[in-house]
């Protein structure tokens, strides 16, 4: 028999899903691992009852004309290294498989920063990507007042999206300055596609407010946020409301990376040319490597993809890449966090919405380990995902240690079935 | 909706729309309390993509489930508002 | 003290047991300084389960613990919340007949030692914990036994030594002690009295003391506040504390306050590797949900490691350290030092004041480290 290389990728969005077409049409058996009910990720989630968006679908036949094996609703909770392979353990509706691989490719994406404010708990607060997601998983938002207060270019097109399903988007507030704002909207004209996907939205919310050096400065309501305050720093104005979207830009998800002791700099999974990560069999694209939105996440799993199958680097896709990285980068000046941000929350307001820790119960002075055991901060079931990110910004603690689970997984999932006495090559992607 | 569902909120049922997430299911019949927090207030989805555990809930007696990664499904259970 | 210079003491490390050695000096008047190289419950004490539990290893063991348990009692009315004291008990189960015979011995023993418990039926064990399989033999039930959080636990402790004059320095190493006295990185510190209170690091500073670290693993769930009352453990457990082989686990299991389910627990004998080992933590839950078949469905949100500081003879390093003058020692606890914490600074105290203790000291001598070695 002879020995096919076994790729195991983790996320099915479009790093994903370029990475398993890559390494499936050079050889490799893979296996296609996502959270989501279809494969996508979050720019390509499908609408339930809709087709995926245009642009995913050449990318979804070109998958669909290989081998790789695709499982959904699946989360992959622990990687084990054991000796020169690796075995995945995942959960699907609570029962655990392991899948074992020669090469791995994480292209787990990004989760939306979210800081503190009064009122943030609230139901009917939600993300600004989070609104969409959950939109495009059912949930109608037709008719309902929304108040979009955050930063990032996800903010236009998420209230355009709403506003087509029938919300009325009151105001869109970005906390960025104007001036860093028109220069990211001038950095458009040099991406056609981009440009023409903003102005197509602009008249689907003409009559909604965008403002500028505008964040929220709290949020007020009784079962639910009924009314929100956003400010400019010298005025504020008050919105009644039934949903108030309020997310602050993406934070790659670096924690299977961080498991596999992969280095992490800046929050961002460190790759070399072929995207492989620090760890040897380890390759890494897509939003954990930094933010840098669909085209970067498609070109870098294309290149992890063929690499992780064993063939060698493409030139062209290389310089595409580079390309790529540097609208990356302005993008992220463009939207950098105003310090005001950072001192929102009240001493009573809730930091960690696992365990109810509010922010007057933490002392500055501490680390965030100290925090953690004193207080409980970050040991609740999100693992410190919102907590964490949002603490890095208030106060520069670094991210917790990750442990297995990743996530947290049914204690039978973790006992497993024993592959130490199975023959390497009968476990598979089956 | 005549390609309706069932299914059962609290011991009551709801008629919802198939294909949709548990978490959809609940918003779109204003049903806001998914669980209450340590010191219990209530609480419902933030992020729609299975982050932030905000949105869990028991389906099938299996407590602490994410209501927005779960499809509904005929005759599912789902209870809500357990301190978690 | 009635006014005269106050003598000086420096306790080492600001896990359970030198915050406890702290509080107790300080309220026998000594002026105490913490020093505390990260911060107060840093160690150990952070990553352990908090069961308050009588054990009878030995007849020094069982005194010691009973003598911390009734201590705990004493200080109940002083805790505040973050504690997290819950007087839930402990149920020691039986597989079986031999083990039900080894559990009627128990019985026995702590009646004579005028420790209250009840055996229970496998009914009367099913109405208690519905959970349980439904085939185990018995249990029994150790009434007065209890759970904290002890890394607030700790902070209780050290608020009291604070209260009676203490003060706490974290983020100070003591690199070295000497007579009399500490070095630490630019300076040395004075003092009539030093306790090496470093749990398993103790040897670094007193090379002659024989600690191991003994590695455990732990998972922690999401909460499921009915799904046990009392912390569980195996009868097995014992021996799997005793014997000292390289790996063993047993069915150890914590209903926290916070209605979450803390599983343990495992040994090892592996030096200071904390990666968490797969299978280790496969057969701790394993052998966990033979236990309570449910377990399976219950989602663990987060697993660890610690190190047990662990000694030869099973029994904790308390008392005077006759090589350097000034030098006491409080280490070595294994796996009961949140247990044993009050209990060995009463010990301390008393023997540092001159009065005589309530229960034997000599077992626990650091001195008897050099005796093995010397004999
Ligand atoms: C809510 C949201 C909306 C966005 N909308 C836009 C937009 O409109 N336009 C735009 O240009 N960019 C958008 N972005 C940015 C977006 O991240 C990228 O453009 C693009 O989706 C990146 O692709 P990716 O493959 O790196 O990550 P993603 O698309 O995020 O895909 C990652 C996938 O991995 C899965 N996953 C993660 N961890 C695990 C695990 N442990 N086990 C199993 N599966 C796992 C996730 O469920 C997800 O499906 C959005 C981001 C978010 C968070
Ligand atoms: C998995 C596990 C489960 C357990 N379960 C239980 C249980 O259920 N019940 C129970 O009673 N016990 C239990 N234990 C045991 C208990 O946790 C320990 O015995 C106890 O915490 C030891 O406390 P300590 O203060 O001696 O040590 P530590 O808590 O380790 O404190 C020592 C301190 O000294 C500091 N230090 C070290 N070197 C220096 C230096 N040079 N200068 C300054 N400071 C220094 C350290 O930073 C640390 O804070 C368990 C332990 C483990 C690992
Ligand atoms: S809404 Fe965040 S996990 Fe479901």
């Amino acid at each position: 028999m002879s020995k096919t290389r076994q790729v195991v990728v983790i996320g099915g969005g479009p790093a994903g899903i370029a990475a398993a077409s890559a390494a499936a049409e050079s050889g490799a058996r893979v296996t296609m691992i996502d959270e989501g009910p279809a494969p996508g990720g979050q720019i390509w989630r499908p609408a339930v009852h809709s087709h995926p968006p245009l642009a995913a679908q050449r990318w979804i036949v070109r998958l669909n004309a290989t081998q790789a094996d695709v499982l959904r609703s699946t989360s992959v909770v622990d990687i084990e290294r054991r000796n020169d392979r690796f075995v995945v353990v995942a959960e699907s509706s609570g029962n655990g498989r392991e899948v074992v691989a020669d090469a791995i490719v994480l292209a787990t994406g990004a989760r939306e920063r979210f800081l503190p404010f009064p009122g943030w708990t609230l139901p009917n607060v939600v993300g600004v990507g989070g609104a969409q997601a959950l939109a495009k998983n059912g949930v109608s938002f037709r008719g309902k007042r929304i108040v979009i207060a955050g930063s990032g270019p996800l903010l236009l097109p998420v209230a355009a999206y709403l506003a087509r399903g029938g919300a009325k988007v009151l105001a869109v507030a970005e906390q960025a300055p104007l001036a860093n704002v028109a220069r990211f909207a001038a950095s458009l004209w040099r991406r056609p596609r981009t440009l023409a996907q903003a102005i197509g939205l602009r008249s689907a919310f003409a009559r909604t407010r965008f403002s500028t050096g505008t964040w929220v400065a709290g949020a007020r309501g009784d079962s639910t946020v009924k009314e929100v305050t956003l400010t400019d720093g010298r005025s504020t104005r008050t919105l009644a409301c039934d949903v108030l979207c309020a997310a602050f830009g993406l934070v790659p998800n670096t924690e299977l990376a961080r498991l596999l002791a992969c280095d992490v700099v800046g929050g961002a999974v460190r790759t070399d040319d072929a995207q492989m990560t620090t760890i040897a069999a380890v390759y890494c694209c897509g939003e954990p490597t930094g933010i840098g939105g669909v085209d970067l996440a498609l070109v870098e799993g294309e290149i992890a993809g063929f690499a992780a199958a064993g063939v060698g680097p493409s030139e062209h896709l290389a310089a595409r890449r580079a390309v790529h990285r540097r609208e990356a980068a302005s993008l992220e000046r463009a939207f950098a966090l105003r310090p005001e941000l950072l001192s929102l929350a009240g001493a009573e307001t809730i930091v960690c919405r696992c365990e109810d820790v509010r922010w007057g119960a933490i002392d500055q002075r501490w680390s965030a380990r100290q925090a953690k055991l004193y207080t409980r901060l970050g040991m609740g079931a999100c693992q410190g995902r919102v907590c964490g990110a949002a603490l890095e910004c208030l106060l520069g603690w670094p991210a917790d240690s990750v442990r297995v689970p990743t996530q947290p997984a049914r204690s039978r999932t973790l006992i497993g079935v024993s592959l130490a006495n199975h023959q390497p090559n009968e476990q598979g992607a089956s | 909706m005549s390609d309706a569902i069932e299914i059962v909120v609290n011991a009551k049922v709801l008629r919802v729309e198939p294909g949709v997430t548990v978490a959809s299911a609940l918003l779109n019949n204003d049903h806001h309390v998914f669980r209450r927090s340590t010191t219990g207030e209530v609480r419902a989805p933030v992020c729609g993509m299975g982050i932030c555990y905000e949105c869990r809930v028991t389906i099938n007696d299996v407590a602490h489930q994410r209501a927005c990664m779960v499809t509904v499904e005929h005759g599912m259970r789902v209870d809500t508002g357990s301190a978690a | 003290m009635n006014g005269a210079r106050r003598s000086d003491a420096i306790v080492v490390g600001a896990g359970i047991v030198g915050a406890a050695c702290a509080a107790a000096l300080a309220r026998d008047g000594w002026r105490v300084t913490i020093l505390e190289r990260s911060f107060a419950s840093s160690g150990t004490t952070s990553v352990g389960m908090g069961h308050l539990v009588v054990m009878d290893d030995s007849p020094e063991q069982l005194a010691l613990t009973k003598y911390s348990l009734r201590q705990w009692r004493e200080l109940t009315p002083t805790l505040d919340r973050r504690a997290e004291l819950d007087a839930c008990g402990t149920l020691w189960v039986a597989e079986d007949e031999s083990q039900l015979a080894a559990l009627r011995a128990k019985r026995d023993l702590y009646a004579t030692a005028d420790v209250a418990t009840e055996v229970l039926d496998p009914r009367a064990l099913s109405e208690a914990e519905p959970h349980l399989r439904r085939d185990l033999a018995g249990a029994l039930r150790v009434t007065n036994d209890s759970v904290v959080y002890p890394p607030g636990a700790t902070l209780g402790l050290l608020d009291d030594a604070r209260k009676h004059g203490a003060v706490l320095r974290d983020g100070i190493g003591v690199e070295a002690i000497v007579p009399n006295g500490v070095r630490l990185a630019s300076e040395v510190l004075r003092a009539d009295i030093v306790v090496n209170a470093t749990g398993p690091w103790a040897p670094r500073l007193t090379p002659a003391l024989p600690i191991t670290p003994r590695k455990g693993h732990l998972a922690i769930t999401d909460r499921y506040p009915t799904f046990c009352r009392h912390q569980i453990v195996e009868l097995g457990y014992l021996t799997s504390a005793h014997v000292m082989t390289s790996e063993s686990v047993a069915f150890n299991i914590q209903p926290r306050s916070t209605g979450q389910v803390l599983i343990g627990s495992s040994r090892e004998l592996v030096g200071w590797d904390a990666q968490i080992n797969r299978e280790i933590l496969r057969r701790m839950l394993q052998r966990a949900s033979h236990f309570m078949p449910r377990l399976g469905d219950l989602s663990v949100i987060r697993c660890w490691t610690g190190f047990r500081p662990a000694t030869p003879d099973k029994l904790p390093l308390i008392g005077r350290w006759d090589p350097i003058p000034g030098l006491w020692i409080a280490a070595g606890h294994e796996g009961l030092g949140i247990t044993t914490s009050l209990g060995t600074a009463q010990l301390l105290a008393d023997q540092i004041a001159g009065r005589v203790p309530e229960i034997d000291p000599a077992p626990f001598s650091p001195m008897r480290a050099l005796a093995a070695v010397h004999s």
